[in-house]
């Protein structure tokens, strides 16, 4: 009965969504306020039925009901509560359900925190959101259909989720990775607003960037927190192996940060329009991309567990109907939006531009690498593969060009600035940076990678750089402090995020290159050495999970005699899928982790066993998430909050509100 | 007039100048870095090239997995049920890694006709098959049943 009521829910959902991507055009067209404002009721209803249908999803996950198929190919009885919720979105059904309520959550916060918008902006970009929504609700309804029964013969027990998930990584990581995907829906819904009106100014950019910053701190944060969860949970130890699912989210994050950062080019001086515009269609087309990638399983990759070519091509059209129809809309309309303004090869104009150019770059790179081995396999040119070292053999010499440019982004001013101070300002910051670079990893590793010298310079002059520009706006103030505290949040999470993406790079490239790895054979009693850890193996126990049977080793980790810690990696066997599972053990630390993973028993009493020293691995996601606070802090800006009180007010109060040079 | 001239011929430099030495690049990187997969009936007819990181996909024949006592290092065969093709891997196989179980090595053909594999890779579900070694296995079948 209840997996029925959540059926006929999305039934009645895709009535409302129906009367909610129609309805309020014609009220736009017509110039009739009755008919827009159905938009935001109608959008309310639906994400209603939305939340209706989940929770009779979840309902008959955590009541066993196996007589639907979705909670019989992914759920057991024997499974813990916490995985039984999860579940929901474990699989392909759930997790597209998932994104469809998500959608429709943005699309009801558009319709709370568009009060003062005016009226024929609120009902286009809540149709365009219902658009899409109706492309999700069709998908769902007729290709899948999370609450199919399995009517008469159902089975008695579940199949299981699949362990890999039973995860806390997997309970957090889709749906915060989901809002980010879905969050560009918003900046989306407004571009084609504004391609459909005809208009775009500052204040339309105003609107558009706290809605950006939301969805890419949570791709942000969502991203980070997959490349953890690989990180523990696939007993590799590595953080980021350019697998295509990986890839499929970090497009979006690329272009999406590319919009960030032309958003505030187009707020602040009205240039890079219709550029902006396109970064808007393109983020959100490669979260679609993104999802089109995972769920139809047309890649090879461990996380593509949905193999059917009925939904694929599903996505497929909804994709270039999608993509196609933004595209053509912008190719008729984007030349109406010019920009009048001028500015200097000297310019934080021209430096955004750099920015966004480098970024797009990356978005290329990635995009040719992961979609090239599908193409090949299409047209018949072979079955290949493109490894990490393609990537990373253009992702670094960007990264580097990136911070490059971000170093000279605290000095330089709008329009133009005197070129010959700021070459005269950077020298010093550039040379001792390098001098810094080339000794610190010298006196403190005793060996020198070029590309940690390389990162380590850039990291440290736009360091320099962050710290010159504080020192620079406190120096005439009277009590330093209180003027910090005056500061906008504008400022303070630019530069916060910023501070982010160094402490990302100085992680990524100290475990990159330091990282030690050693497979080995271990008996009981024996030992293994790296770096000046010792791990001794003191004893294998049999443990018994509630869903799993596991093989637990004791080990002991000293340093230079030392007694440091206990390890507990575990081999663990799930019960229902017969599949064997490596539950890591880590010893975290700010400066280093330590990392052992069981493999495999070798005859005797005898294991192979995998050990790692990983410096500064932390440091990574310590990045992500300062990156993902400093965008939140921006939100807090005062302007933001304008742009909910004021529709038609003057550009110029926003304008100058955040500026504080 | 003359500034947005200017600034538009800096534009366009800036925007070739990086195209191009992107193309240039990326293309560069996808040459050197594709990795090719071949079946073990291809390696075995010499299609595939030695000293080149490639792709051998297969089923692993039962009893074949040899492991040394006193080290990682392990021997076993791959076979698209024509041909049979030996691999050599030192390290900890995967937790899927089983006899007859489809995987794919990567690794580097020697001239004596065994792959050195640097990477082994089997799939983190039970039914699951590399799509690779699926579809060499199905044109395999087919050729044999007319």
């Amino acid at each position: 009965m209840i997996p029925e009521l959540g059926h006929f829910a999305l039934i009645l959902a895709l009535l409302f969504t129906l009367i909610q991507a129609t309805i309020p055009l014609i009220g736009v067209a017509e110039g009739r306020l009755d008919l827009m404002v159905v938009a935001k009721s109608c959008a309310w209803v639906q994400w209603l039925l939305f939340v209706i249908a989940f929770a009779c999803l979840v309902y008959a996950f955590v009541n066993n009901d196996f007589t639907v198929a979705y909670v019989a190919k992914h759920s057991n009885s024997l499974l813990p509560l916490q995985y039984k919720i999860s579940a929901v979105w474990g699989g392909h059904e759930g997790s597209i359900l998932l994104w469809a309520l998500i959608l429709s959550s943005w699309t009801v916060a558009v319709a709370i925190f568009s009060q003062r918008l005016p009226a024929t902006m609120v009902a286009s970009v809540l149709t365009v959101m219902a658009w899409i929504s109706l492309g999700f609700l069709l998908f769902i309804l007729f290709t899948s259909n999370p609450f199919e029964r399995l009517l008469p013969n159902f089975p008695i027990d579940g199949q299981d989720l699949n362990p890999l998930l039973q995860d806390f990584g997997l309970i957090v990581h889709p749906p915060i990775l989901y809002m980010g995907y879905v969050g560009f829906s918003v900046v989306f819904a407004f571009a084609i607003a504004a391609l459909l009106e005809g208009r775009l100014d500052s204040a339309w950019a105003r609107w558009c960037r706290p809605w950006t910053l939301v969805a890419w701190c949570f791709l942000t944060l969502g991203i980070s927190l997959g490349s953890w969860w690989a990180y523990y949970e696939l007993g590799w130890g590595g953080w980021w192996f350019w697998d295509p699912v990986e890839n499929a989210s970090f497009m979006p994050w690329l272009a999406g940060t590319a919009l960030l950062h032309s958003l505030a080019a187009t707020e602040k001086r009205g240039v890079f329009k219709s550029w902006t515009l396109l970064l808007a269609i393109s983020a959100f087309s490669f979260s679609l991309l993104g999802t089109f990638l995972v769920r139809s399983g047309v890649l090879t990759s461990v996380h593509a567990f949905a193999n059917d070519p009925e939904r694929g091509s599903f996505i497929l059209i909804f994709l270039s109907l999608v993509v196609g129809g933004s595209l053509t809309l912008f190719a008729i309309r984007a030349g109406q939006f010019k920009s009048f303004s001028q500015y200097d090869l000297a310019s934080k104009e021209m430096l955004l531009l750099g920015n966004n150019l480098l970024l797009s770059v990356a978005t290329a790179v990635v995009m040719l690498g992961t979609l090239f081995p599908l193409f090949a396999d299409i047209f018949h040119w072979g079955k290949i593969s493109v490894g990490p070292p393609y990537f990373n053999a253009l992702f670094i010499p960007l990264v580097l060009g990136l911070l490059f440019l971000l170093g000279f982004v605290p000095l330089m001013r709008w329009r133009q600035n005197d070129l010959s101070l700021l070459v005269k300002q950077a020298l010093p910051s550039l040379i001792a940076s390098l001098i810094i670079a080339v000794l610190l990893p010298w006196w403190l590793a005793e060996q020198l990678n070029i590309w940690v010298v390389l990162a380590l310079f850039m990291v440290f002059w736009v360091l320099s750089r962050l710290v010159f520009d504080l020192k620079q706006k406190l120096q005439h103030k009277r009590h330093p402090w209180q003027a910090m505290l005056n500061m906008t949040p504008s400022y303070w999470g630019m530069s916060l995020a910023h501070f982010g993406v160094l402490v990302l790079v100085v992680g990524a490239a100290l475990t990159s290159v330091y990282s030690i790895e050693k497979d080995v054979r271990l008996d009981i009693g024996g030992s293994v050495s790296i770096a000046d850890y010792e791990f001794r193996l003191i004893q294998l126990k049999d443990i018994q999970g509630s869903n799993y049977t596991a093989v637990q080793a004791d080990i002991e980790v000293y340093q230079q005699q030392r007694f440091v810690t206990k390890l507990f990696p575990e081999k663990r066997l799930y019960s229902v899928q017969k599949m064997p599972m490596t539950e890591a053990a880590i010893d975290p630390g700010l400066t280093r982790d330590l990392y052992i993973s069981l493999g495999e028993p070798l005859d005797g009493n005898s294991w192979a066993v995998r050990v790692y020293y990983k410096p500064f691995v932390r440091w990574l996601w310590l990045g992500g998430v300062l990156m993902a606070f400093g965008g939140l802090i921006v939100i807090r800006d005062r302007r933001y909050r304008f742009a909910i009180k004021s529709t038609k007010s003057s550009q110029s109060d926003g304008l100058f509100a955040g500026e504080t040079s | 007039m003359r500034t947005q001239q200017k600034q538009r011929l800096y534009l366009v430099l800036f925007i070739i100048a990086g195209v191009s030495i992107a193309i240039g690049l990326m293309l560069f990187a996808l040459g050197k870095n594709v990795n090719m997969f071949y079946t073990p009936s291809q390696i075995v007819a010499k299609e595939a090239p030695t000293q080149t990181t490639i792709r051998v996909g297969g089923l692993v024949v039962s009893g074949s997995v040899k492991r040394q006592s006193d080290s990682l290092a392990v021997e076993f065969v791959l076979t698209d049920q024509t041909e049979q093709i030996a691999v050599h891997y030192e390290g900890i196989l995967p937790d899927l890694f089983r006899e007859g179980q489809g995987i794919i090595a990567l690794g580097q053909l020697q001239p004596n006709g065994i792959v050195k594999a640097s990477q082994v890779l089997a799939k983190h579900d039970e039914t699951y098959m590399p799509p690779e070694v699926a579809e060499s296995l199905k044109a395999v079948h087919q050729k044999d049943s007319p």
